[in-house]
């Protein structure tokens, strides 16, 4: 498909997930804390009931990007593993497929933390 | 100084503020009441490493002006009463230390600074103590680490969440004659009408306010139509709102003429505050600052001052607690030359 296609069906399906997000901050009382683990745990359900995979296939970034894309990684990460290595994998598979994920996170908040420093709004 | 009832101290001539001094940062500055401030503070470090550490310097930085105006020193400062919102009030407590003058810290969330006074002008019309400085301050940074995440996270802010001011504010108390006496002031009782929402403070606290205000009337003997304003802390919009009908529906009359509340005027409308101030700098900035300031033009004559402040934390939040509330009530009264004018 042309590449204009692709990005117009990631930024549609990528920014409905985020006002979903902002609905969530707006119009409920829970924190963003809860808000963003709630997306986690969405993606991971969504996948384990097969609605996810086929999200990310039609969006690609516009659904990997998101939170929610984080869940589908770790749930995905557990199904290949398992696949795999049989039951060792319930608890190794999330991780080690998410291992790129959680290291950039972690070194580029260092990064940012080293560098910048925070003001009030 | 003799009590009235249960809960009110009536003060003879006893208890005086005779100066006060406020500083707040940039967007209390840009505030409809910024030129009231002592000062205008650009960087919200202060100078300092840290937001904590800013904010101690922020709370010795107004003792000190209010000293100064005083033309005093601190060596003739008998006592300092101050609190903040940090855990274990260390902004208050490295202030003292860097002040070096007798310390009482204390603590009543929001309405730490009428707790203050209230309980300065025992200790001076008490004869123990000539001059006692009370103050209280809150600064937005530390009070985000603080209750919500601290500013490095970089999570949004949702619309109903309050703006806790970058202020301060520290009242000299004294038995010395001067323009503004403190007439009275009325203790709190902690009360809790099991609100569990920290976005809707001002519902918490106003039944609070109102226990307080209605004690305050009774062992006095006043009506609301004794002070030209009666001016809140923080309750904000809402809550103002929801005490002005449950003043309606006791006394059976409408006051929205009267009410003042320091949070809700702070800032302008356009400055994206979302649901107005909060902190203790909101009620200790403006009254050290443009309340004192318009009582000795003689614009108010009678005041009531209503502090209040929500009595929990993360923790007790955490653990299902509701959020209990406490209000301190002080009257005002200008008088020249001892005759209240």
């Amino acid at each position: 498909m042309e590449l204009s296609v692709e990005i117009i069906k990631a930024f549609l399906v990528g920014g409905a997930i985020c006002c979903i997000g902002q609905a969530l901050i707006m119009y409920t009382n829970l924190t963003t804390a809860r808000i963003l683990v709630a997306f986690v745990v969405s993606g991971v359900i969504l996948t384990a009931v097969g609605i996810y995979k086929p999200l990310v296939d039609f969006a690609g970034a516009g659904a990997t990007v998101p939170l929610t894309g984080f869940g589908y990684s770790l749930a995905a990460g557990v199904q290949k593993t398992v696949d795999e290595i049989g039951f060792l994998g319930v608890f190794t598979g999330g991780i080690q497929n998410t291992a790129a994920g959680i290291t950039v996170a972690v070194f580029f908040s260092l990064i940012n933390a080293l560098i910048f420093k925070p003001k009030a709004k | 100084m003799k009590r009235a009832n249960e809960r009110t101290i009536v003060f003879e001539n006893e208890a005086y503020i005779t100066q006060g001094a406020s500083i707040a940062g940039q967007k209390e500055g840009e505030g409809p009441y910024g030129d009231t401030f002592d000062q205008i503070i650009e960087d919200d470090l202060l100078g300092t490493e840290t937001w904590e550490k800013a904010e101690s310097e922020l709370l010795k930085r107004t003792v000190l002006r209010c000293i100064e105006k005083s033309g005093k020193t601190k060596t003739d400062v008998d006592v300092f009463l101050a609190g903040d919102l940090n855990a274990q009030i260390i902004s208050s407590g490295f202030a003292a230390r860097d002040l070096g003058i007798p310390f009482l810290g204390m603590y009543g969330a929001c309405s730490t600074m009428i707790e203050s006074i209230l309980t300065g002008a025992v200790f001076v019309a008490s004869g123990a103590f000539h001059t006692v400085v009370c103050a209280a301050s809150s600064h937005f940074c530390t009070a985000e680490r603080q209750f919500r995440t601290p500013l490095e996270l970089g999570t949004q802010r949702p619309p109903s969440a309050q703006w806790t001011a970058t202020a301060a504010g520290a009242c000299m108390v004294e038995k010395e004659k001067s323009a503004i006496e403190i007439k009275s002031g009325t203790l709190g009782r902690v009360i809790d009408l099991k609100i569990k929402d920290p976005a809707h403070m001002g519902a918490a606290m106003a039944p609070a306010v109102a226990d307080t205000l209605f004690r305050h009337l009774t062992d006095t003997k006043k009506s609301i139509r004794d002070f030209d304003k009666i001016i809140t802390g923080d309750l904000g919009k809402y809550g103002l709102g929801i005490l002005k009908e449950i003043v309606k529906e006791k006394l059976g009359e409408e006051a929205d003429d009267i009410f003042f509340d320091c949070g809700e005027n702070l800032y302008q409308d356009n400055q994206d505050v979302h649901a107005g101030g909060s902190g203790c700098g909101c009620i200790a900035g403006l009254l050290s600052g443009h309340i004192l300031k318009e009582m000795k033009k003689g614009k108010y004559r009678k005041l009531l001052i209503l502090g209040s402040g929500a009595m929990m934390s993360v923790t007790s939040s955490l653990q299902g607690e509701s959020i209990p509330s406490v209000s301190y009530a002080i009257s005002l009264e200008r008088c020249i030359d001892g005759i209240v004018s």
